[in-house]
């Protein structure tokens, strides 16, 4: 087995543009729903509103307990027979953001409960009311938490990008495949794939690891 | 509802059923065999194994899994090992999981208190009885519920096996929906199937943690066993 | 007819002046099967500055808790300021407080934790302002002018943009009582302020309370240890003992001539400590 150099060279630009037009793409509007969303959902439940907390937490535990493959699928077909034809990429997003939606809800939960219980007694003696306790003591001390963690979902997510080829986005292992297809030599483009993979997401999660320790000393 | 009759297929299902069962299920003990190993190598003083172990956990961590798993496809033969590809699957699961498992252990281990170290030191225990006798078994309830939820995102990887040409589940349920059958009810349907497949995992992760407990004296509420998963955002679950 | 709280036992004639600012009529707590308070009785007059003593688990922070409502009373009510707090009336019955009337009674009491509680996400001014601003509707300019008047009385004029992670423990604790008097309460609950404190700052943080004590005429309840404090500046000093006031008496009676052989034992063991 040799290393085909300019090959791997040739195959590198149309996999750094699938890197940059869909996984990346996807990975940044994916982690935005879901970091919205998810703070919904764990404030729902935190605030115990009524038939909307049971609802959140079965729906959370269902997304969380069923493979990302079956839901895209399931988003795919099931979207335009409910009248929403609006492309791959949009389902795409809409079921990694709402699938790491659940994990977030679990993350800002635990940052929730990693508040002190003082703060929030604080907040009673103080008759602040529940939406300024919220957004000015108990989220911003919940969020600074668990950033960490928040990041590491974002890797997360972004090495689950590929899952999208299955509704025909030609994101970049997609990609990388097709161009070996080709010539039947798989071994560089699927190597220089895994090596962008590498090259984005370790830095990132050593970036991380160091933003948990000055959290940590916080 | 199904414009294909469902029934004959009904035999397909529970084979690719059987097929995402077992993947799972060696996908597992090769994960646990695999993080036992790199947690505990990555913990010793001597720099080869540390080093060692730090980049083989970081390089499957770093890297997609499908990724992975293509590589080992395609590459392993071209360096001479003929592997099946539920062989390829289960390998490819083992190092991935297996390298989040090493954190889980490191951090485990990591967790139990110091001074049981240096009462087991006092005793004149050796390393190996150390971490059999004292550490592990302390450790051990704190790595189950991340490895509990591990477990959960292998069951969820193992569609993926379809690339590698592995008939699970999934394969069979893709196959029903390029038979015209109805996608909808399929895919719903799997996904109700694949729910109860990580509630039981959840189940059994709840048996062992409280059994594990047992062991050292703390007792653990019947009701708790048969609750929903707890918090995920523990070290170790991340895909 | 709605009860009405006593306000012809002895208690109500001490100190304060006509009815009893804070009323315990029957009040029970219960932890699990663990009875905290058993039918308490009593009643702080305006202006009173009582401390609570005895052991723990006796429930002296348990009643500050219960005025504060970060706890439930389990049976019986209470009344702060003519108006019950524990429950509120509907029709001519008592029926159990929502949220909304809790805050708007317990604005008046304010209470200063033993471990500060400041949020560690603003500055001090911030600290300070955020409830005038948010609850008692104040500009953000007065409250802060207010703010800075009250930094300069517990003397950390300095420290206003400062952050609670770079304060030393009095410091915070002096912050927080700031912070608890800018909503200008009626009530201030002191619920072992010092306890969390070096030795060296404690007296910081009981000299500030002593010029509050002297200048206001804020009605105060203090749960403390600090014996010479509680003399300085108590009326009443009450001795509870498994959630019953045993003894209830001006500061130089009971620390004189205690008249319960229990509140003798529980003077002698502390006051040893020194």
């Amino acid at each position: 087995m040799t290393w085909d150099m300019d090959y791997a060279l040739d195959s590198l630009p149309p996999i750094l543009e699938a890197f940059l037009r869909y996984t990346l793409l996807a990975t940044v509007l994916g982690s935005v729903l879901a970091a919205v969303l998810g703070l919904v959902f764990a404030v729902i439940r935190r605030a115990h509103v009524p038939v909307l907390a049971p609802l959140t937490t079965v729906f959370i535990e269902f997304v969380r307990s069923t493979p990302i493959p079956i839901q895209l699928f399931f988003m795919f077909y099931v979207l335009p027979s409910i009248g929403i034809t609006l492309g791959g990429l949009f389902v795409g997003v809409l079921t990694l953001g709402v699938h790491y939606a659940c994990y977030y809800a679990e993350i800002y939960r635990a940052g929730i409960d990693a508040v002190p219980p003082g703060q929030w007694e604080a907040c009673t003696a103080l008759s602040l009311p529940a939406r300024y306790q919220w957004q000015r003591v108990v989220l911003p001390q919940a969020i600074r938490n668990v950033l960490p963690s928040l990041g590491n979902y974002v890797i997360s997510m972004f090495k689950e990008t590929p899952f999208l080829f299955l509704i025909s986005i030609p994101e970049m292992v997609r990609t990388a495949i097709d161009i070996g297809g080709g010539s039947f030599r798989y071994v560089e483009p699927l190597t220089i794939a895994g090596l962008i993979f590498l090259a984005a997401s370790y830095p990132s999660s050593v970036a991380l690891r160091r933003l948990e320790h000055r959290v940590g000393h916080a | 509802m199904a414009d294909l009759q469902f029934v004959p297929w009904v035999d397909n299902l529970l084979g690719g059923l059987w097929v995402t069962i077992y993947v799972t299920v060696l996908g597992a003990v090769g994960a646990t065999l695999v993080a036992f190993a790199l947690g505990l190598l990555v913990r010793m003083k001597a720099a080869l194994p540390r080093i060692g172990a730090r980049i083989v956990i970081e390089f499957f961590r770093g890297t997609s899994l499908l990724v992975q798993l293509f590589w080992l496809f395609y590459v392993l033969p071209l360096l001479g090992y003929r592997l099946t590809p539920i062989a390829v699957a289960v390998v490819a699961f083992s190092l991935n999981f297996g390298a989040y498992g090493a954190e889980v252990v490191r951090g485990a281990i990591t967790a139990v208190p110091r001074p049981q170290w240096e009462g087991a030191i006092a005793l004149s225990l050796s390393p190996v009885q150390r971490m059999r006798r004292v550490i592990i078994p302390q450790a051990l309830p704190l790595m189950i519920p991340p490895f509990g939820n591990l477990l959960i995102q292998l069951l969820k990887s193992t569609p993926l096996v379809f690339l590698v040409t592995v008939t699970d589940l999934a394969t069979v349920a893709d196959q029903y929906r390029a038979a015209e059958g109805n996608e909808a009810f399929i895919f719903g349907l799997l996904l109700v199937v694949y729910f109860v497949l990580a509630y039981l995992c959840t189940l059994l992760m709840h048996v062992l943690e409280a059994r594990a407990k047992g062991r050292l004296g703390q007792r653990e509420e019947r009701s708790k066993i048969f609750a929903f998963r707890g918090p995920a955002a523990q070290e170790g679950e991340v895909a | 007819m709605l009860a009405t709280p006593d306000t012809t036992s002895p208690e109500a004639q001490h100190g304060g002046s006509g009815s009893p600012l804070i009323t315990f009529d029957k009040v029970v707590k219960r932890f699990g099967d663990h009875v905290v308070l058993r039918d308490l009785d009593f009643n702080v007059g305006p202006g009173e500055r009582c401390t609570l003593i005895g052991p723990s688990g006796s429930g002296k922070t348990t009643i500050l808790r219960l005025l504060m409502t970060l706890e439930k009373v389990d049976g019986g009510h209470i009344w702060v300021d003519g108006e019950p707090l524990s429950h509120m009336p509907k029709g001519d019955r008592l029926i159990p407080a929502d949220e909304k009337h809790q805050r708007r009674v317990r604005t008046k009491i304010g209470m200063v934790f033993q471990q500060f509680n400041l949020f560690p996400n603003m500055t001090v001014l911030g600290n300070i302002t955020e409830a005038p601003i948010r609850v008692l509707g104040k500009s953000r300019d007065e409250a802060e002018q207010d703010a800075r008047e009250l930094l300069e009385r517990v003397g950390l004029e300095a420290k206003v943009d400062a952050h609670p992670t770079q304060l030393s423990g009095g410091q915070q604790q002096r912050v927080a009582i700031a912070r608890a008097c800018a909503m200008e309460p009626k009530v201030l609950l002191l619920d072992e302020v010092t306890s969390a404190l070096d030795p060296e700052l404690v007296a910081g943080v009981l000299n500030v309370l002593r010029e509050i004590a002297e200048t206001t005429d804020i009605t105060m309840l203090i749960v403390t240890h600090e014996m010479h404090f509680a003399r300085d500046v108590s009326h009443r000093v009450l001795m509870f003992d498994g959630g019953q006031i045993i003894e209830d008496s001006p500061p130089e009676e009971i620390f004189e001539n205690p008249a319960h052989e229990r509140t003798k034992r529980f003077l002698k063991a502390v006051l040893e400590q020194g």
